[in-house]
């Protein structure tokens, strides 16, 4: 017998069970069909648990591999086989279940080979020794199956019913699903549920440029003929119907419409339940629906079977643009996208409820899109809201235009929002629609982020930045942020930025320095950067301020309602301040400086994010000062004036070696002096804001800008004329632009270091004249310090500066250091790129975080 | 650093034989990190002066000990008092360098060993943060020594900075050499209460070696050995039922001056008798403690047979690891241990563990969190977790005042954020219940003052749909 070739077809996403008994076949067909990687085989996993594949006592654990393995594969959205016999019902039915629970399409392929053939393989392979009563039985088992399987849940099924048919089978096509249309870009106008508002649906038709002329009825076009703006497609988010005065002219359009290719459209509710009436089904004819059947009633058979068939054909959602768009009625969950399943199709249709009643009757819902982290935007309507307000790159545009509120468009990829006042209330709603907006002032996000959810910040977190890549942050260093960021640091909604730490510049190879400018100018050198900016290094702590312009700039664009008009606070997110009073008043003048210097209007904001010094040291680090630094001051003052006397009265005697024990002392005695008057030049008592000083050196951002575009001149410029401002709290930062490769501008610069620091300054730091520069070696160093031999006394301990002490603290390494370094100035970055760009505050909160975790790291702090 | 010796004992000079080292030489010995010279100031018939000098190295002091330790990698640890102090260190140079002396040796003169003489002797200097004076005194005073100290200042550039803790101390006695020298050995590294370079069974010998004879009658005994082997309770209770033998020996006391301490203490137990009775009554099976801390609830809870899910939550992972000890969690029976479970977690983060708990404990966790987080805490707790039952503690400010060692305005702990009065705490606790559907009661934990009532208030919240 002849048998012409064939091709199977399944859907690109679903779970294809093969049938048959022992020897029919399956992992031949398999083989043949699928790649390797697609088959999950039960001989296969018995071999996994018990090293044999037919080590029939193994069969449950070897089962539940398989379960978990088709389940991993399934959740990843991958096309997975089960080949094992499937014969019995039971085995079938968990299959099933395993789809619908990942929303996949169950597919049944049968190969229904005859006993003797299945025998004869089997006898061929020597491990396979079981009776033929077993084949016998699994064939009759499958044979009584056969017309079961519809029921059980297969939506494709394939019954191969000999050799030469399976043989026959050239190709297994993969369809895609109805819901995948990620080949149509776009741009798109996307509408909100019109429920028969049919005035208002063609004013925001026109308002977004669509010519809608009434034609005379021809084919599908139900009497429209729409022109598009060039390129653009119409899609509608379902609920066309009910409620309103004129549905039947909705659907018109719409149906025109979709048939004519301008415009794609998914069901609502509302439509799918006018679409059960038009078949006929017991429907309650309320909600709206009776107006809608009071006016089809008007129209005739032919066109309430069109709009039934119509309906019926809507498929549930669909996956746009390369599966950066989701459309659908009521919204969809991540794993649900791209899907098809009953579940898939009802989530569609009602979004996700808990199952309780409200006070109005209505149906508690579920805010799925508070949890929603997938990577798709999602546009849907379904639930009226006062306004349409992004959340977790989720939208809700039904404005309740038949309730008298306004009919919303979003136009993608624009992300612009165009709507039209509705004509009249058509109806009044259960729950009335500003209900939310009565209660809270702040908006969906902003509320929502309120609350940061644990999964956000801790194990092992991997977190893309634009400027490197990937960058990691261990569990262990995660645990340990975890404690300081909820035990010290402010509300997290003010932490849009924490400051990387600086590396110094490699050590010195001039004998009496441990830093030395001609080490820091030459990273930059060898990096190939040309020109930098050499800026004085303030000895005070390091401050990042938020400023608004006034209350309501902090309220609407941080969310922060009733606390300040600002913030300031340390490297680890601590407020900067433990004297309110303060606080506030250094918060007001600040604001009030940049008010003075015109700085709102320069930048166009109302808010801006600052990196600073402020000074005095002794203001953050009063308690380290006097546990360590002047304890340790006193303590050696005391003694060694002790052992100089001591020692000077032992000279006398005249014996050997105390002479050189006296002079040793003596040094001592000087290094100490040394600290001593190296701390005391960075500690002053504060009573007011008169004795602060700020030196702000980064604007780092402003709405709607991070300002790492600018070079360091334009940051230093700027913040001089808010210095300007007010001379008496804010200093401007005294620095040098340097050619790095002009030898006489080096030495210039090296003199005036060694001035600075000669002075008691604490260094100078050297920065690339671009704020971001990649050099040979890619992303640059954002700064180098370069710290003065006095100062690093305090760091290095007071005697670090004896030869042999010396000698050995030169052998330091900067490179973790500048790994480091890099890593936080790339997530300190792109927290304040994702805050500019109004990411969720999870996906802030993330960087700011991950800086913070990596500050646990475990590397030498005097570097 | 430095510590001396003088002597008008005629003659004088008897000294150099006792110490075995020679008036006209600077002579040295090794210590692990530095070294220490001895050599006489003066040295006749009429007085004899011996110094002894710490000459520790800074930089390999950091560097030996900077590996591993907990504070290796803050900077505090690179900026170091203990070269210029008389610590532990001076303690490990006086057994080097007068050995033979301390243990009552002496070839050429073993007639000198026991004469009591009389001494001046000046240690530069002594850090003694906790005591100061009043512990020098303390313990150098019982022993026979009239005590002089100075304090210093912590920078003359800085008066209102205060004193620093640094004194330096001249004590004048007549006894033997041999005896000064254990005093000293022995009593310097008690008065620091800082890191000491040591600290295992091996010290418990040298303590009571050296403690010989005088130790066992000393009046602040278990204060020298509880800080001498720095408040390891377990070496401590070893040494002291060794140094008292068949006298009955109670839990090393802690120190006097912590008496609050105590009642803190006691509060707390019957604070958690309390909660755990709550706890029992509201018939939970699962039950979180959030704030759990070292675990003193959960082992309570452990014991009642009606909780079979126990989950233990808190911000610090060292915190938890010590409660894992405190329970032996890894020598637990797998029955046991199968309900119980500790878990790293902030309660200002939505976190999906905490929630389907039948109960939730709370105890003295909210004043610790600064009052604009308290929105997100009950949001936490209330709006996501929702326990049917939650027994939530903290302190009351108005007793305070009975408090003795409480300044007026201070709070009971340095990270307390808040501490509410009755009606403060009441107020907050009654708008959390409405906004969330929970109908709450309060009662007092501890003694009722009529006046200013319990030392802890709490507050037993009931989510409604299970009333």
């Amino acid at each position: 017998m002849e048998t012409v070739s064939k091709e199977l077809k399944i859907p690109a996403l679903s779970l294809v069970t093969l049938i048959g008994v022992s020897g029919s076949g399956k992992s031949t067909f398999a083989r043949k069909h699928f790649k390797e990687t697609e088959i999950v085989s039960s001989d296969r996993c018995r071999a996994i648990v018990s090293d044999d594949e037919n080590n029939q006592t193994a069969t449950d654990d070897a089962f539940e591999l398989l379960h978990y393995i088709a389940a991993k594969r399934l959740k990843n959205g991958l096309l997975t086989v089960v080949d094992a016999t499937n014969v019995q019902p039971e085995s079938r039915a968990s299959l099933v279940r395993l789809a619908r629970a990942y929303h996949c399409i169950p597919v049944a392929i049968v190969l229904d080979v005859p006993e003797r053939i299945c025998e004869a393989r089997n006898d061929l392979r020597p491990d396979r020794n079981f009776g033929g009563h077993v084949i016998y039985q699994q064939r009759s088992q499958l044979r009584r199956s056969l017309r079961h399987l519809k029921d059980e849940g297969f939506r494709h099924i394939y019954v191969l019913k000999s050799v030469e048919e399976i043989e026959a089978i050239s190709n297994i096509a993969r369809e895609r699903l109805y819901n995948d249309r990620q080949e149509v870009h776009g741009p798109f106008d996307i509408i909100g549920d019109v429920h028969g508002c049919f005035d208002e649906l063609i004013e925001l038709l026109t308002k977004l440029g669509y010519v809608v002329t009434r034609v005379a009825v021809q084919h599908r076009n139900y009497g429209f003929h729409v022109v598009a703006p060039v390129g653009r497609t119409a899609v509608f988010l379902g609920d066309l119907v009910d409620r309103g005065p004129n549905s039947p002219d909705v659907l018109r359009l719409v149906m025109s419409m979709v048939h004519a290719g301008t415009a794609f459209c998914v069901p609502g509710n509302h439509d799918l339940k006018l679409q059960k009436y038009l078949s006929g089904k017991n429907v309650q004819v309320k909600h709206g629906l009776e107006k809608t059947v009071e006016q089809l009633a008007r129209e005739d058979d032919r066109f309430r079977s069109d709009v039934r068939d119509f309906l019926y054909d809507l498929v549930s959602h669909y996956v746009f643009d390369g599966g950066r768009l989701v459309v659908a009625h009521a919204g969809l969950k991540e794993d649900m996208q791209g899907r098809g399943s009953g579940a898939v199709r009802t989530f569609c249709l009602y979004g996700e409820t808990t199952g309780e009643i409200d006070e109005f009757g209505l149906p508690v819902r579920y805010n799925w899109a508070s949890e929603y982290r997938g990577k798709a935007m999602v546009v849907y309507g379904h639930t009226p809201v006062p306004d349409a307000q992004w959340l977790n790159r989720t939208i809700d545009i039904d404005t309740g235009c038949v309730f008298g509120g306004r009919l919303t468009a979003l136009r993608y990829p624009e992300e612009e929002l165009i709507s039209v006042q509705a004509g009249q209330v058509y109806e009044t709603p259960a729950r009335p629609i500003d209900f939310e907006l009565r209660q809270q002032m702040l908006t969906h996000q902003q509320a929502d982020d309120d609350l940061l959810d644990i999964e956000d910040v801790t194990g092992k977190r991997i977190i893309a930045t634009r400027l490197r890549n990937n960058v990691t942050v261990k569990e262990e260093n995660s645990i340990a942020a975890l404690e300081v960021m909820s035990r010290f640091a402010i509300n997290p909604k003010w932490l849009i930025y924490l400051p990387p730490t600086m590396s110094p510049s490699e050590t010195c190879a001039l004998e009496d320095y441990l830093e030395h400018p001609v080490e820091a100018l030459d990273y930059f050198r060898r990096q190939g950067v040309e020109r930098v900016v050499c800026e004085e290094k303030h000895m005070g702590s390091r401050a990042v301020l938020i400023i608004g312009k006034n209350e309501e700039a902090i309220r609407s664009r941080f969310g922060i309602e009733q606390e300040s008009i600002g913030v300031c606070y340390t490297r680890t997110g601590r407020n900067f301040f433990s004297d309110a009073s303060l606080e506030q008043e250094f918060l007001q003048r600040v604001s009030t400086a940049l008010t003075t210097a015109g700085f709102w209007e320069a930048l166009d904001t109302d808010w801006v994010c600052l990196d600073a010094e402020l000074m005095p040291w002794s203001v953050k680090a009063q308690a380290l000062l006097k546990d360590q630094y002047a304890a340790v001051g006193a303590a050696a003052t005391a003694s060694l004036s002790s052992v100089v006397d001591v020692l000077t009265q032992t000279a006398v005697r005249d014996i050997e070696g105390i002479d050189r024990l006296l002079l040793k002392f003596q040094q001592k005695q000087q290094m100490i002096d040394d600290y001593k008057t190296s701390y005391r030049q960075y500690c002053w008592p504060v009573n007011a804001v008169a004795d602060l000083s700020l030196a702000p050196f980064h604007i780092l951002a402003t709405e709607g800008a991070v300002h790492t575009d600018k070079s360091h001149e334009w940051h230093m410029n700027t913040i001089q004329s808010i210095c300007d401002a007010d001379p008496g709290l804010f200093l401007a930062t005294a620095h040098k632009i340097v050619n790095v490769f002009d030898e006489e501008q080096v030495n210039d610069v090296i003199a005036w270091w060694a001035n600075l620091t000669g002075q008691g300054g604490e260094g100078m730091v050297v920065k690339p004249y671009d704020f971001l520069s990649f050099g040979k070696h890619g992303l640059v160093q954002p700064a180098v310090k370069c710290r003065g031999k006095e100062y690093l006394r305090i760091i290095y301990g007071p005697e670090y500066t004896e030869v042999e002490n010396l000698r050995r603290l030169k052998n330091r390494s900067v490179s973790s250091k500048r790994s480091l370094a890099m890593r936080e100035f790339a997530l300190g970055i792109e927290a304040l790129e994702r805050f500019v760009r109004k990411d969720p505050l999870r996906k802030v909160h993330e960087c700011v975080f991950g800086v913070l975790a990596l500050e646990s790291e475990e590397i030498d702090p005097r570097l | 650093m430095l510590f001396t010796i003088t002597t008008t004992h005629s003659p004088a000079t008897d000294l150099c034989y006792l110490l075995h080292k020679h008036p006209a030489k600077l002579q040295a010995v090794e210590l692990s990190q530095g070294v220490a010279h001895i050599f006489y100031p003066h040295a006749d018939d009429d007085k004899c002066t011996v110094a002894l000098l710490l000459d520790i190295d800074p930089v390999g002091l950091v560097r030996k000990s900077g590996e591993g330790g907990p504070d290796a990698f803050t900077l505090g640890h690179y900026v170091n008092d203990r070269p210029y102090v008389s610590s532990s260190f001076m303690s490990v140079a006086i057994a080097k360098a007068f050995s033979t002396a301390m243990n009552g040796k002496c070839e050429k003169r073993p007639e000198l060993v026991d004469i009591v003489m009389p001494f001046d002797i000046t240690l530069s200097v002594l850090p003694a943060a906790k005591g100061g004076e009043l512990l020098i005194r303390r313990l150098f005073e019982p022993l026979g020594y009239s005590v002089a100290v100075e304090r210093y200042a912590l920078d003359e550039h800085f008066p209102e900075w205060g004193p620093s803790k640094y004194f330096t101390v001249n004590l004048k006695a007549n006894l033997k050499l041999k005896d000064l020298l254990t005093h000293v050995y022995v009593l310097i590294p008690v008065l620091d209460n800082e890191k000491h370079y040591w600290v295992s069974q091996h010290e418990v010998e040298k303590l009571l070696t050296k403690g010989e004879g005088w130790l066992k009658d000393h009046p602040a005994r278990e204060q020298i050995i509880r800080r001498y082997l720095r408040n390891i309770g377990g070496l401590a209770k070893n040494a002291l039922v060794r140094l008292t033998e068949d006298e009955p020996v109670g839990p090393v006391a802690p120190e006097e001056d912590h008496a609050q301490d105590i009642a803190r203490e006691t509060l707390h137990d019957k604070r958690l008798k309390v909660v755990l009775d709550e706890l029992v009554a509201s018939g939970s099976n699962t039950v979180v403690d959030l704030g759990c801390g070292e675990g003193k609830l959960l082992k309570m809870l452990l014991r009642e047979r009606q909780f079979s899910v126990i989950l233990g939550v808190d911000v610090s992972h060292r915190i938890l690891e010590r409660a894992a000890e405190r329970l032996r969690l890894d020598e637990m029976p797998p029955k046991q241990k199968e309900r119980i479970t500790l878990a790293q977690g902030a309660l200002t983060y939505r976190d999906k563990r905490l929630a389907g708990f039948d109960a939730a404990a709370i105890v003295e966790v909210i004043e610790h969190l600064d009052v604009n987080r308290l929105k997100a805490f009950e949001r936490v707790v209330f709006e996501f977790a929702k326990p049917k039952t939650v027994v939530l503690t903290t302190p009351n400010r108005e007793y305070n005042e009975l408090f003795e060692t409480l300044d007026a305005g201070t709070m009971r702990h340095s990270d307390h954020r808040f501490e509410w009065d009755r009606n403060e705490f009441e107020t907050w606790a009654s708008n959390v219940a409405v906004r969330n559907k929970y109908r709450v009661t309060f009662k007092p934990v501890g003694d009722v003052h009529e006046r200013v009532g319990a030392p802890t208030q709490m507050a037993i919240f009931k989510a409604d749909q299970y009333e």
